[in-house]
Formats: C-alpha cells, structure tokens, sequence
C-alpha cells in the first residue's frame, strides 16, 4: 500500500500538483486517470522519487520515502518496477540484457540463473525467441512487453505504468493492459497506472483517482464513474459519443 | 552572466554527483574497457589522418618562412617537432576529438534523457550520471594521451616524409633537427594539457546531454552546446596551462 499525503509540486512558478492525497491498494489496478497536461505523469514521478515534492508525505507500507535520501531509499528503488511511456529500453542491450540489467546490477545471479530469470520474465509477458534482438527491432508492442518484463524481473511489490498503451492498437492495448493485470494478482503487487484510455478504465480499473488541473477532483471505483456528478470527470469520461451511449444503457 | 553562473554551477553538483558510491564495482571497469575500445579504435583514423597532413603542412609552412641565410635548415625539424609537441597534437587534436567524442556524448546521453532511459536507471536505484558518464571520464583520461602521443608520431613521421618528397627540407637536415635540444618535458606539458582536455571534452558534452529537455531537437541543441562549450574551455584551459606551467 502506498499513501500519498497532500503533496505539491511546482516547476519555477508553474503549479503542477496541488494538495493530492490518495492511497493506492496492493493487489488492485489503481488508475490516475485525466487528460493530457493535468499533471498525471508528474503525480507519477513524484510517488516514485524522480522529483521531489514541494511538500507532503509519500509513505510506502509505512515506510516514510520522501523524508529519505538517495541511499536510504536504495532498498525500496529495488521493490519498484516502472514501465515507462515509451518503454525506456536501454538501445544499446539486446532485450535479454534489458531485462537481466537491474539482476547484473543487483543480485549475485550466475549467467545461467539471470539467463533463466529473463527467459521466465520474457515467457510471462509471451514474448519467446527475441531475446538477442535489440530494441530498435522490435515493434513498439514488444518494447512494452519487454519493458514490463524488465519491469518484473526483481520481484516487484509496486509497479507503476505510465500510459501502457499509449501509441499502440486496440487490441495490442488490451493484451497490455491483461497482461498488467494478471501480474498484479498473481503476486500481489500494489500496481497504479496512468492512463486517459477508457477502455482501460472500464476493463481493469478498480481504484480510481480523476486528476485535474494538477488536483484530485474525485476517486471511487469503475461502477462508481458511470454514476458521478462530478462535472468535470463527466466532462473527461464522456467526451466521447461511444461513452455517452454506454452511459445511456448502464 | 548570470545564466553563465547558473551553468557552471549546475556543472559542479553534476561532477560531485558522479562520484557517489558505485552499485558494483566489476561493472564500471567493463564499462570503462568498453568505452576505452570506442574511443580509441574510433578516432584511430581521424586522429592518423588530421595528424599526418597536419604535420606535413607544419614542416613546409616552417621551411618557407624560415628563408633566412643565419637559420640552418635543420631548424625546420626543430619547430616542426616542437610544435607538433606542445601545440598541435594535444589541442589540435583534441579539439577534433571535441567535435567527434562530444557531439557523440552529448546526442546519446541526451538521447537517454528524453527516452527516459536515464529514469529507468533512476528508478532501479542506480546513479545515473556515474553509471553512465563517469567510465567515459575515465576511459578518454586513460585512452586519450596514448592518442595524442600516436599523433606526435604521425605528425612528425607526416613532416619528414613531406619535407622530403617535396624536396623542401632534405631528409638529413630533418632528422638531425629533431634531435636537437630536444626537451623532455615538453611531452610530460603535453600530457598534463591532454589529461586536462580530455576530462572537458567527456565530461562538458555529457553534462549538456544530461540536462536535456523536450525531444530530439533539444538533443541536437545538447550536442551542438557540448561541442562549442568543450571547444571554447579546451582554447581557454590551453592559456591557463600555458601561463601556469611554461611562463
Ligand atoms: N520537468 C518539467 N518542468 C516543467 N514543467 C513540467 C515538467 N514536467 C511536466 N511539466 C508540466 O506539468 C504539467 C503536467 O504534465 P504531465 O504530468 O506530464 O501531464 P500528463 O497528465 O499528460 O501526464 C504540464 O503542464 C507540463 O508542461
Ligand atoms: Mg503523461
């Protein structure tokens, strides 16, 4: 579980996060959801540290991250997986040498046992024979899947998604967004995505929380979307004619 | 001004950021074997070629303005050697590398940065500036006075064989006047401005590429900026160094 206690940010005199609070749940799809601009992705690195909060608590099962310093937060880097928007593979490694980095860089694994771990993580993201292609070889799909299965390779407790399915095919998202899911269940992480995609929304949220504007308009569940009064997550969800009949019949 | 203060300021907290503890050690000396390799092989052929022709332009320019019935022709050995030493192999050469090494530093760190990749690092709880940057410092300190000395070689192999085809200064009077008051130390300054040289040439390109923003232009910006930035500290470090040591 993660709690995020009323936290700010701004770059120079641009507010970008103003006073969010939220929790995020272990073993749940928690989403951020809101449009392009509203300050999700910043929300997103601020959790994990790759910015700094202005002010407010960011606590992990407890544990207080944004009081620490880079060593200290060492142990918990470790527990964290990230999939980044465009899947942020190292080009220069092959896809099996993306996923064995973080084991190379920390654990004692043998070449075999590193070997065999990428090949799990390759198989569980149903990716096979590919494991001596670079990146820049692969299709933009691959590169996700390959990015979640470096993301999983140290056995992550949290796992955040930035836009999984962002740039991809309705189907390919889809397969993503399963895939996201069966692993959050399976190993009983606290798994928080971001995501402007409704069909990911409906399909695999459980907890959401609607950003905009840099704070948190509103949070509850997918059923509870359908039913809100907010007008400005009403104004986001059902900006589409396809969402506004599925409304129409729910 | 004041951005100039901010820059070189920024530039100092990234340089004490480089040396944080290492994750594993066995892993920055691959890297640092690996960048070594790179560096070396790849500006093997510009190095040999600048320097020849180099060279060989020194020894006729000396000789056609050393006209004078008091100067020996031997002379022309002498300059050429002495300036191929001091001036023309570790600045020269090093700003070519400027422009190779750094515009490369600068577009793939920077790279790295607008793809997230150096998040990615980040993340994982590894030091991104000293996994990625430091074994490039280190490898161009090692690697770079052994180029700039293969370059001293080739420069004035390229004078000799210059002087000699074009009949400018005979093969003799070449030969003996680089033998003449010949100083050592002269390649000891050399080295010093070389080791000096080739920690700006790392270090300014990858701080450029580190602190990227935005996408691909921006990264051309980066290495546009780490190569005019290098190139303008290696001219101004070469007076420092010159007044410090030799005046
Ligand atoms: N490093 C940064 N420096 C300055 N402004 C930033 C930075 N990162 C994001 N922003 C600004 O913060 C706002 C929110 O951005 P972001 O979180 O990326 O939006 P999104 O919800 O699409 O992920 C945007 O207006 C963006 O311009
Ligand atoms: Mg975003």
């Amino acid at each position: 579980m993660i709690e995020v206690d009323n936290i700010s940010k701004t770059f120079g005199d641009k507010q970008v996060l103003e006073g969010v609070s939220c929790v995020f749940e272990q073993g749940k799809i928690n989403l951020i959801i809101g449009g392009s601009g509203q300050g999700k992705t910043v929300l997103m690195k601020c959790v994990v540290g790759l910015f700094e909060v202005d002010k407010g608590r960011i606590l992990y099962d407890g544990r207080n991250f944004s009081e620490m310093s880079f060593g200290e937060r060492k142990p918990i880097r470790q527990e964290i997986g990230m999939l980044f928007q465009g899947g942020a593979l190292f080009d220069s490694l092959t896809v099996e040498q993306n996923v064995t980095f973080p084991l190379s860089m920390f654990t004692n694994m043998s070449a075999a046992e590193k070997r065999d771990r990428a090949n799990f993580c390759l198989q569980r993201v149903n990716l096979e024979n590919v494991n001596k292609l670079l990146p820049s070889a692969i299709s933009g799909g691959m590169k996700k899947r390959v990015a979640i299965a470096r993301a999983i390779a140290m056995n992550p407790k949290y796992l955040f998604c930035d836009e999984p399915n962002s740039g991809l095919d309705p189907k390919t998202s889809i397969l993503i967004d399963e895939l996201i899911k069966e692993i959050t269940e399976e190993y009983n992480i606290t798994t928080i995505i971001n995501t402007h995609d409704m069909n990911t929304v409906m399909s695999i949220g459980e907890k959401i929380i609607f950003i905009y504007k840099g704070k948190k308009y509103w949070e509850g569940s997918s059923d509870d979307i359908m039913r809100s009064t907010n007008q400005e997550l009403n104004d986001f969800v059902f900006a589409s004619r396809w969402m506004k009949a599925v409304k129409q019949h729910f | 001004m004041s951005n100039t203060l901010y820059e070189v300021g920024r530039y100092s907290v990234f340089i004490k950021s480089l040396f944080y503890k290492p994750e594993k050690f066995s892993i920055y000396v691959r890297q640092v074997f690996r960048e070594m390799v790179n560096l070396g092989i790849g500006s093997l052929w510009l190095v040999a070629l600048t320097s020849a022709f180099m060279g060989a332009v020194i020894t006729i320019q000396s000789a056609y303005n050393l006209v004078n019935p008091m100067v020996p022709l031997w002379a022309v050995g002498v300059v050429a050697r002495d300036s191929i030493i001091i001036e023309f192999s570790p600045t020269i050469i090093m700003l070519v590398l400027a422009g190779k090494v750094g515009s490369n530093i600068a577009s793939e760190i920077g790279t790295m940065r607008v793809t997230e990749q150096i998040d990615a690092l980040e993340i994982m709880g590894i030091n991104s500036s000293g996994y990625l940057v430091l074994p490039k410092i280190i490898a161009a300190i090692i690697i770079c006075p052994v180029v700039v000395i293969v370059s001293m070689i080739i420069g004035i192999t390229g004078g000799w064989i210059a002087g000699d085809l074009s009949g400018v200064v005979p093969s003799a009077d070449y030969l003996k006047g680089l033998q003449n008051q010949f100083l050592p130390f002269n390649v000891t300054f050399a080295m010093i401005k070389t080791v000096v040289f080739a920690f700006i040439i790392t270090s300014v390109p990858a701080y450029h590429g580190y602190y990227t923003n935005g996408g691909a232009l921006e990264v051309g910006q980066s290495s546009t900026k780490g190569v005019v930035n290098s190139s303008i500290l290696i001219l101004i470090f070469d007076y420092i160094l010159t007044q410090l040591i030799l005046a």
